[in-house]
């Protein structure tokens, strides 16, 4: 069997994503979509499979590194009544692969938590990894409000401006978050106007001419017809 | 390197270089007709049906960049295969003046991903000389082009109003979207401005048009192309059809290099490289039509030298390559206070605006000669890369408990509320408007430089003149009124002189027109009003290239349009034995 026969075969009656043929089968269907289709698959050209496998295969974090992004991905995004942390929606494993997707993001990434550690050894005498939750608030709170922040704090603030923004587009753009935020599309829909109550709620309207002239959803299905004059009369 | 072999393939009627709006329209009025034809495209094949090329419904989650734009540049779920910069196909720039080419190397070309905003031009819009003495007029008027912009309505499908205005023509169209509710209060600010806001013209099917083609079921994510052929994309909509009914053939990974010539400097047929075999091959064919969008067409045209042609094909003119111009464009958001801690529900809609405002002031009142339109965007629109950015500068517009400002940063619990609370409160607005194309704007072919495939490569010249500049200023001042109209507070700073007014970079709206224009005098143009070549009677252009002005509407319903007008005009002509 050629590559594409073999995704047809495993992906047929599927949502045909590398997700979830690599945490919803098991271990050895996994491996072997993983061989034949690499580990993402969402419309890729063949390219674009091998950059995106390339940048899986590839590490950037060390161990050390990366228990300092979830440290602070959890302190940026915690779990509250609503969700889950940042590290429970896989916030870790989607910054480590912008490192490697976006490589201007390195530098300023491995620098400013060099520098936060520095930090952290000349205020506690410890590893950032290594000191008490109180504590590492004591630090973060020096670089979290960029308005307010000590001028010699910048370079800290810029960093967590960086991981601020990754966290929270990670956790939002996460199966987690995208429940969380409520967004409610990305399925099929017969768009009919904004609801009732929602217009009522901000005194809005639609006038009659815009309700005369609008699509009626019931009529999506009948193939339209025009006079000679362009107007639409079935 | 492989050994060049030049193998002689079968002979066509017609050659088309190009599938995309221009060269799909082309293959099936001519294929309709009982030519022979074959359609080479640079790109592979695409149909957006086929579960290995679906991006369409797919959860940010999917992509491991979660849709950011590191590889494909309008996102890791957009359509286009290509893009500002492809890997072995460089362009270049002269005197550091900026223009950026974005190429889709895929069947259909960009007509994949565009915006589907699908507006005639009208009946000025084809005589701008006669109004402001700059430029040139077209060699037709808009009642020539009428009749074939009726039957693109019907056979491909656009909803929008009927609204009477004199240069934006009334259609056959589908009944449009209701607004959403950020386009409710756009039309409050709109005004307050005094700007008209009318219901947008996509090519999305609201209503059935045929067996063949589903309808919209508003996921917003035409630029993904969809599953159902609910929205125009030439692969869809014109050249399978065409492929189906048995007459044209489809050569993919195709790069064209030149058309050939014989003596007498007619047509006979064309040379590519097969990127996969990196082999020479050579098509002939009694006509030749290029539609390989603008600037490769005139690309292909300069690249083809020979005895009879020694200027590049039918260039004896000078002007192939020459009057190069894109949209202009820029931008502005805000925030709308009102629209925090929004109720949630479906608002995704059609793939793209459901309203806007057609150019509607007069320019003899004003600093500059064109005019541009105005597209909105805001929403409650699927969280992707980047959503969530920014909360170091955004947090103080939103008011706490005690109706104080957020302190801007943060982190913890308030962040995270502070994210949803703010979901769906941005709006913005962009303008595209008509520039005044120059003669010295222009691409030509870089002497230093060929690509992988050994084709000498394109390089631009390109400077926005005071028109261009002044026009991005209106569009700010504009910006300004409707978005402070409907109560946001804007965001980012105004552009200034300095920056042109935010006008962006030549290129970048995906415009790009009049690189061989057409015209009546063979000094001047390259093309007759046929958009056949003055110099070589068997040699048509259907994309853009022929353009003698772009409009401040967007340009695809006028390159099908045109396509098929020439394409009858080619079997008028065929039948006549005049070629």
């Amino acid at each position: 069997m050629d590559r594409r026969e073999n995704l047809k075969v495993l992906l047929t009656g599927t949502v045909a994503t590398g997700y979830l043929l690599t945490t919803g089968c098991n271990p050895e269907d996994a491996k072997k979509a993983e061989e034949i289709i690499g580990s993402f698959s969402y419309g890729r050209t063949p390219e674009e499979t091998l950059v995106n496998d390339k940048l899986m295969a590839d590490t950037f974090f060390t161990e050390r590194e990366k228990s300092m992004v979830s440290i602070i991905a959890d302190i940026i995004i915690p779990k509250d009544e609503i969700s889950g942390s940042a590290t429970e929606s896989g916030v870790p494993d989607f910054i480590e692969f912008m490192m490697k997707d976006y490589p201007k993001f390195q530098l300023p990434m491995r620098g400013g938590m060099m520098w936060l550690e520095n930090l952290s050894f000349a205020t506690f005498e410890k590893s950032f990894l290594d000191i008490s939750a109180e504590e590492r608030i004591t630090l973060i709170d020096k670089i979290a409000y960029p308005d307010t922040a000590e001028p010699d704090m910048k370079f800290g603030v810029n960093y967590f401006n960086l991981m601020r923004n990754l966290t929270c587009t990670g956790f939002f753009t996460s199966q987690i978050g995208i429940k969380d935020i409520g967004y409610a599309g990305n399925r099929p829909n017969q768009w009919d106007g904004v609801p009732d109550e929602v217009l009522k709620k901000f005194n809005l309207s639609y006038d009659q001419k815009t309700l005369d002239q609008c699509l009626k959803i019931e009529d999506q299905q009948k193939i339209a017809v025009w006079d000679d004059a362009g107007n639409l009369i079935g | 390197m492989s050994f060049q072999i030049k193998e002689q393939d079968k002979k066509y009627d017609v050659c088309i270089v190009g599938s995309g709006a221009g060269g799909g329209m082309a293959a099936k009025i001519l294929s309709e007709a009982g030519l022979s034809v074959a359609v080479l495209e640079a790109g592979g094949d695409f149909d957006p049906a086929k579960e290995e090329y679906r991006t369409q419904l797919r959860w940010p989650w999917e992509s491991p960049r979660r849709g950011a734009n590191t590889q494909r540049p309008f996102g890791d779920f957009d359509a286009a295969w290509g893009g500002w910069e492809i890997e072995g196909e460089p362009y270049t720039r002269k005197d550091g003046t900026k223009f950026d080419w974005f190429r889709s190397r895929m069947l259909g070309g960009r007509t994949n991903h565009w915006g589907r905003i699908s507006l005639r031009f009208g009946p000025k819009d084809f005589k701008r000389k006669d109004q402001d003495g700059l430029g040139d007029n077209w060699p037709i008027s808009y009642e020539d082009v009428k009749p074939y912009y009726d039957k693109v309505d019907k056979l491909i499908g656009v909803f929008g109003t009927n609204e009477g205005l004199a240069n934006d023509p009334d259609g056959f169209f589908l009944p449009p979207p209701k607004p959403r509710l950020h386009e409710l209060f756009v039309k409050k600010g709109a005004a307050v401005a005094s700007v008209p806001v009318i219901p947008s013209r996509l090519s999305i099917l609201t209503r059935k048009i045929n067996a063949e083609r589903g309808v919209c079921f508003f996921c917003a994510q035409c630029s993904r192309a969809c599953q159902v052929y609910a929205d125009f994309s030439s692969s869809t909509c014109l050249v399978k059809p065409a492929m189906e009914k048995g007459k044209v053939e489809l050569y993919t990974h195709a790069m064209v290099r030149e058309v050939l010539t014989d003596e007498s400097g007619l047509a006979t047929g064309v040379v590519y490289i097969d990127k996969k075999d990196l082999k020479e091959y050579k098509i002939g064919a009694k006509v030749v039509v290029l539609a390989a969008s603008a600037c490769e067409t005139a690309r292909i045209m300069l690249n083809s030298k020979s005895k009879s042609h020694p200027n590049g094909l039918s260039n004896s003119s000078g002007v192939v390559g020459r009057y190069l111009h894109d949209s202009t464009g820029t931008d502005r958001m805000a925030f709308m206070p009102e629209l925090v801690d929004r109720p949630r529900y479906n608002e995704d809609g059609v793939g793209g605006l459901h309203v806007y405002s057609p150019w509607w002031l007069d320019n003899k009142k004003l600093d500059f000669p064109r005019g541009y339109h105005i597209e909105y965007w805001g929403g409650m629109s699927m969280p992707s890369y980047g959503f969530g950015f920014g909360m170091d500068t955004m947090r103080k517009y939103l008011l706490n408990e005690l109706g104080q400002p957020s302190t801007n940063g943060g982190y913890g619990v308030g962040l995270k509320k502070d994210v949803r609370r703010i979901y769906g409160s941005m709006v913005g607005m962009s303008g595209r408007g008509e520039s005044v194309p120059q003669y010295d704007n222009y691409c030509e072919i870089d002497p230093d430089t060929v690509d992988k495939y050994g084709i000498p490569v394109l390089r631009f010249h390109y400077k926005w003149t005071e028109h261009e500049v002044k026009q991005a200023k209106h569009m700010h001042d504009t910006f300004e009124e409707i978005l402070t109209g409907m109560g946001g507070v804007l965001l980012g700073q105004k552009p200034t002189e300095e920056n042109q007014y935010g006008l962006l970079a030549p290129g970048r709206i995906i415009h790009e027109v009049g690189t061989s224009r057409m015209g009546d005098d063979p000094k001047t143009s390259a093309l007759n009003k046929y958009a056949q070549a003055h110099d070589c009677k068997n040699l048509f252009v259907v994309d853009a290239g022929s353009f003698v002005s772009q409009a401040d509407k967007n340009p695809t319903w006028t390159i099908l349009a045109l396509s098929w007008r020439t394409s009858e005009y080619i079997i008028d002509q065929l039948k006549k034995q005049n070629i």
